[in-house]
């Protein structure tokens, strides 16, 4: 579904990301971990589309399309979701309105007639029980004054109406206390199927308890260092990362 | 009548003198000999007046050869048709030139109720207001049409008399060739009186221009209280001076609204409150949305003569393509007005590569106990909010549409007339998506 090859990118010349290579098939489910700085959130920023990262080199392949050449709104009616790590407030533009725009703007793209008022009540009321998302946060502004849960909620709601194939979640964990996280991690499981396939972007092993990964990549400087299982992320947590760095610099001193 | 209109103005104002028609020896034909000499002796603004700095009337005047106009030819009923908005249950009164057109207009009756041509009223007591707010002495282009205004819509409310709907105004402006036009209109809302007027313009020509200098006074007497909404959404054949000139007393609210919209390519709204008794509530929110080379001026004053009174103004204004916008806010606090509160915000939306605003507070207080502020902002869509609405699979076009929307809400949220408030949502999304 997703074919990542030898991605290079910056942000105002300093070099960030220095080679990604990651395949990821569908109905998958892959972690990205790595100390602070690493480019993690960087790799979500360039697959969403954010124009103030240059790639330099490499590929990114979505079903068959070249993800570098489409605008945002492309890569995201194609099938491409980003739950933002910082949730922008938008005062004055009401989810609902939101939400409504971006789906029929989505179905259009996809040469489908705009959803009917009702049918769209329904998906809504639907997939707010799905995620757990309080109905009376629906009419305010768009994150407007919402807590930090309650925005990294909006984002499992806007990923349960959407609908992408592809879910990238940056992360979503930090900041949540945890009944929060219990609740955005069941949002997640509830939306995992044999199509949609996710990338979790985390710094904390935590995460890892309620959503289980199929794979486990460590991002270091710019590249993907070790890939693993569920494992992997629990061996990081009781040895942090400095035995990798130490295995990579062995093997580049060869 | 045909003259060289212009050239009059500025050459031979005496030529003009022949054009001020009121029966001799009345009051009103005095008032306009007055207004006329008074014209004379300011002349017309120019780049030099302080008060019309960034906006050169004289350029818009000399742009095309206009004559003044003074009389209205039948226009078809579906002309003020295409300025209705869409279920709105009101009263309609539509004026070509200024001229009452009673068989296109629905007017409100029953008791307290006096509605109908200027020219017809000028002995009703309310007339008594005419030509009083003080402010108007001032402008030149006022006195221009006190002196030779032909005709416009006069209302008086009787104390206690509230109108069950609001009344839609249809100004249009139709002339066989360039003309400037010159209506005159005084409402008065006597004591605990309160109505709902609404005003739209059109002028169905294309081949010829329209410059209307049209003069409104409202006069909001105690504990009445006057909602009152301007709609410019005019033609590229259309310049406009729209001078509303209000009085307040004791108790009193006024409720101001303007949106000036596409297509005009000149506007300027002089706005001005006189609060003339304590204890008033005044709002006045304006939204201005231009494009291609539209210039809009929003020239506002707060007089605030008596203590005890609130106003809040909020001008907020998107400026695309090579737009340019003039915002100026004058708030006076006379020395005797104590305890006043007088905010003023004015904030833009600069999204044409050549857009721009010149944006002026003028805050003169006198008083010693008083709250009042002022703030400006002139910016650009936040980057981050856009990727994020696009990130969404919404479009630029659509992303910018809904921005928009969310910058004018605090003005639109504010609109009491749920059928105007939807119209101009509409209005704005479609501005945006073209």
């Amino acid at each position: 579904m997703l074919t990542i090859k030898n991605l290079h990118a910056e942000v105002e010349g300093k070099k960030i990301l220095k080679g990604i290579n990651l395949e990821i098939n569908k109905g998958e489910m892959h972690a990205i971990m790595g100390p602070n700085g690493s480019g993690k959130s960087s790799l979500a920023s360039v697959l969403a589309g954010r124009d103030n990262y240059t790639v330099t080199e490499g590929e990114v392949w979505f079903n068959g399309k070249n993800l570098l050449d489409l605008a945002p709104e492309d890569r995201a009616r194609e099938g491409v979701f980003l739950a933002f790590q910082y949730p922008v407030e938008i005062p004055g533009v009401s989810n609902l309105n939101f939400l409504k725009t971006a789906l029929n703007e989505i179905r259009a793209y996809k040469g489908l007639p705009a959803l009917e008022a009702r049918e769209f009540l329904k998906l809504t009321k639907e997939k707010q029980q799905l995620v757990d998302f309080h109905s009376n946060l629906m009419n305010r502004s768009l994150n407007e004054g919402f807590s930090g849960g309650e925005k990294k909620r909006n984002e499992i709601f806007q990923l349960a109406m959407l609908d992408p194939q592809l879910a990238i979640l940056d992360e979503t964990d930090s900041g949540l206390d945890i009944d929060a996280l219990r609740i955005v991690s069941n949002g997640v499981n509830k939306l995992r199927d044999a199509e949609k396939s996710f990338v979790v972007i985390t710094h904390y092993q935590r995460l890892l308890e309620y959503i289980i990964p199929d794979f486990v990549h460590v991002l270091y400087n710019g590249r993907i260092i070790k890939t693993g299982t569920k494992e992997l992320a629990l061996e990081l947590e009781e040895r942090g990362y400095d035995w990798l760095k130490e295995e990579l610099h062995l093997k580049e001193s060869v | 009548m045909i003259l060289p209109f212009y050239q009059a103005l500025t050459e031979d104002v005496q030529a003009l003198s022949a054009q001020v028609s009121a029966p001799a020896a009345t009051a009103l034909h005095d008032i306009r000999r007055k207004a006329l000499e008074r014209f004379t002796a300011i002349g017309l603004p120019s780049l030099k007046t302080e008060a019309w700095r960034y906006t050169n009337i004289q350029r818009y005047l000399k742009e095309f050869p206009y004559e003044l106009l003074t009389t209205a030819t039948p226009v078809s009923a579906a002309v003020a048709e295409s300025k209705a908005i869409p279920e709105l249950d009101c009263y309609r009164v539509v004026l070509v030139n200024g001229h009452l057109q009673a068989d296109q207009s629905v007017l409100p009756e029953g008791k307290g109720i006096t509605i109908g041509a200027m020219s017809a009223h000028t002995t009703a007591p309310g007339f008594a207001h005419f030509n009083q707010q003080p402010h108007l002495a001032g402008e030149s282009l006022a006195q221009l049409n006190t002196a030779l205004f032909a005709d416009g819509l006069y209302i008086e409310l009787a104390a206690n008399t509230v109108l069950d709907k609001p009344i839609h105004i249809i100004h249009v402006y139709s002339a066989t060739a360039h003309a400037f036009i010159q209506p005159r209109h005084l409402w008065v809302l006597n004591r605990s009186a309160a109505a709902t007027i609404i005003e739209s313009s059109v002028h169905p020509e294309t081949a010829t221009v329209a410059f209307a200098n049209s003069v409104l006074e409202t006069v909001v007497m105690e504990n009445a209280e006057l909602w009152h909404y301007n709609v410019q959404q005019g033609e590229e054949s259309f310049r406009e001076v729209h001078t509303t000139a209000a009085q307040q007393y004791k108790d009193s609210r006024y409720h101001h609204f303007n949106f000036t919209l596409p297509n005009t390519p000149f506007t300027r709204n002089n706005l001005s409150v006189a609060l003339n008794g304590s204890h008033t509530e005044t709002n006045l929110n304006g939204l201005y949305i231009a494009n291609k080379h539209q210039h809009v001026d929003n020239h506002t004053f707060m007089d605030h003569i008596m203590p005890d009174c609130n106003s809040n103004e909020l001008y907020k204004g998107v400026l695309l393509d090579d737009a340019n916008g003039v915002f100026t806010g004058k708030i006076l606090v006379h020395q005797e007005a104590q305890k006043t509160n007088a905010f003023q915000q004015n904030n833009n939306l600069l999204l044409g590569s050549k857009a721009d605003i010149n944006s002026q507070p003028q805050l003169e207080i006198y008083a010693d106990d008083v709250k009042c502020s002022h703030g400006f902002t002139a910016g650009q869509f936040s980057e981050e909010s856009m990727f994020y609405l696009r990130s969404r699979g919404i479009g630029e076009d659509a992303a910018k549409a809904l921005m928009v929307n969310a910058f004018s809400h605090d003005i639109t949220d504010a609109i009491k007339v749920p059928a105007l408030q939807h119209h101009l949502q509409e209005q704005i999304a479609e501005i945006m998506n073209n």
